[in-house]
């Protein structure tokens, strides 16, 4: 049998970048902002296109991107389960440099997810477990649908409106700090109660923004990762798992039981480290409680003390551990599949050159959610 | 434009008893003949870890439930008048689905305690489909 740990702290991040700017941007196809992506993030490592031989993607098809590149890679991973598909390249990137299928990975993500330019349409869904049996009954995008566990969450453990409200307080003061973010003006818990009803309990300032925008990452192994213009940010610890595709199936609304069981166990047991190591977090909000339960399953909280930490402000400038110092796919950035997102963000704050710096961290802990809970990646990286 | 009609559902083999017993104003759900639960949607095969058992049986369930968790949708679907609730049912006898609440004008979060019992009603659509809906039992009835 093969061990995990060790593939730990074997390859790193050594390119990372976003689209030369996020948000609106209608002159851009979904493919040129992966291509933008790409480059960028090349540039930034001091490669070209022609030295990539590996290439991870979702959203588009792997050889669609392919094409549009003009380049033909010996390793492929189109793992494509929702916005944490990217955290999940990044682990499997770890094992396909390891054992030489690739040398340098790609892993792009671009998405028109505000003005489509480029995008696909959505394909016939009648005859699908989810066509049968969820949509006839009024869904209507993620708003109605990932939203369906809080209820459960808040009989059992008291969790409050108030609580959701505090994600969004706390993640809004980071993106005040940071120029790119969409959203900047401050505002207060009352602000987001007093914000319109999407799906009860979930108000307008509970939900994720939708954007257009990219990024990108190159991978290489530890023999080659100092020798890049940039510090090489290390891969400790990954995991991955999915459940189900339609909210109705999730096993259990209280917790997010792939990452209590698998994701977080086993990036934290590959990197070798345990919670009080964790400097900085970036947890995939795409609505107010994602971070809730992200915080309680990967242990960080017992079951339910997920909203009253958030309550207590620990998570915003100045509390005790940060998180989503971009200003989060709630005020940040949010194309669609946002975890390549909270990536760049762990990169930046890990070669000390993010726009909100938190002094002195040494590791990251990324962690997001594909479709409606329904996968699961974690990432831990380090700069030591 | 024209509003987007409900999403209605087409059957598969697998699921056509299910749908066909909903036109007869039965619910027909499966359950396992190994470990004897019963699990939702339909499929010949127990989906429970740790059984995974292909002896499965359909039967006609109770049509009671609890509320398992649900939203109240506000800006929604273009063919549902809001505010509507999308909620999720834990049947009595096992499985969850989801469905609408049925008979409630102004959904309220205190009016809807997770955990309610709830039963089946069933939704004439037209003369090929009948859909779930499920409603709150009321206190003593």
């Amino acid at each position: 049998m093969f061990d995990s740990r060790e593939l730990s702290h074997k390859v790193a991040i050594v390119g990372a970048a976003e689209t030369d700017t996020v948000g609106v941007l209608p002159n851009h196809s979904v493919l040129q902002l992966h291509a933008e992506s790409a480059f960028n993030a090349l540039h930034d490592a001091g490669l070209t296109l022609d030295e990539v031989d590996g290439i991870a993607t979702a959203g588009v098809s792997p050889a669609a991107l392919t094409e549009y590149l003009g380049i033909m890679p010996r390793w492929v991973d189109g793992t494509a389960v929702g916005g944490g598909s990217f955290l999940m390249h990044v682990g499997h990137a770890v094992a396909a440099i390891a054992a030489g299928y690739a040398d340098v990975v790609l892993v792009t993500h671009g998405e028109s997810g505000r003005s489509r330019v480029g995008a696909a349409g959505p394909g016939r869904t009648d005859s699908t477990p989810g066509g049968q049996f969820d949509a006839p009954f009024g869904t209507f995008g993620p708003p109605t649908m990932f939203s369906v566990p809080i209820a459960a969450h808040m009989a059992r453990y008291g969790t409050t409106e108030e609580h959701l409200a505090a994600v969004s307080v706390a993640t809004r003061q980071w993106a005040e700090r940071n120029p790119r973010a969409m959203m900047r003006a401050p505002i207060t818990i009352e602000d987001v109660l007093a914000s319109r009803l999407i799906a009860w309990p979930l108000r307008l300032l509970n939900c994720c923004l939708v954007t257009d925008g990219g990024g990108a990452l190159v991978l290489v192994s530890e023999a080659r990762a100092r020798d890049f213009p940039k510090p090489p940010v290390w891969v400790l610890g990954r995991g991955e798992a999915v459940q189900h595709t339609n909210i109705s199936q999730m096993w259990d609304f209280t917790e997010w039981t792939a990452a209590a069981r698998h994701t977080g166990p086993e990036a934290f047991r590959m990197a070798g480290l345990d919670h009080s190591a964790i400097d900085h977090l970036m947890l995939y909000d795409a609505f107010s409680h994602t971070p809730i339960y992200a915080m309680e399953a990967l242990g960080f909280v017992k079951p339910g003390e997920g909203g009253p930490w958030f309550a207590e402000m620990r998570s915003a400038p100045g509390g005790t551990l940060p998180v989503n110092t971009n200003g989060g796919g709630l005020s940040y950035t949010h194309t669609g599949m946002y975890g390549m997102f909270a990536i760049q963000e762990a990169v930046r704050q890990l070669r000390g050159e993010a726009a909100a710096q938190v002094n002195g961290i040494q590791t990251s802990l990324v962690h997001a959610p594909g479709g409606m809970f329904s996968a699961t990646a974690t990432l831990i990286l380090g700069n030591q | 434009m024209t509003t987007p009609a409900r999403p209605l559902p087409t059957p598969t083999p697998e699921t056509r008893e299910y749908w066909d017993g909903l036109k007869r104003h039965e619910l027909r759900i499966q359950r396992c003949r190994a470990c004897h639960r019963a699990y939702f949607y339909p499929r010949p095969f127990c989906p429970y870890p740790g059984c995974h058992s292909q002896d499965v049986e359909w039967f006609t369930a109770s049509g009671r439930g609890n509320l398992a968790s649900y939203v109240i949708v506000h800006r929604g679907h273009p063919a549902f008048a809001t505010p509507y609730v999308i909620a999720v049912v834990e049947m009595t006898e096992g499985g969850r689905m989801m469905t609408n609440l049925a008979g409630i004008d102004d959904p309220t979060p205190a009016a809807l305690p997770v955990g309610a019992e709830v039963q089946i009603d069933f939704e004439d659509v037209n003369d090929a489909l009948t859909l779930p809906s499920w409603r709150l039992v009321q206190a003593g009835g």
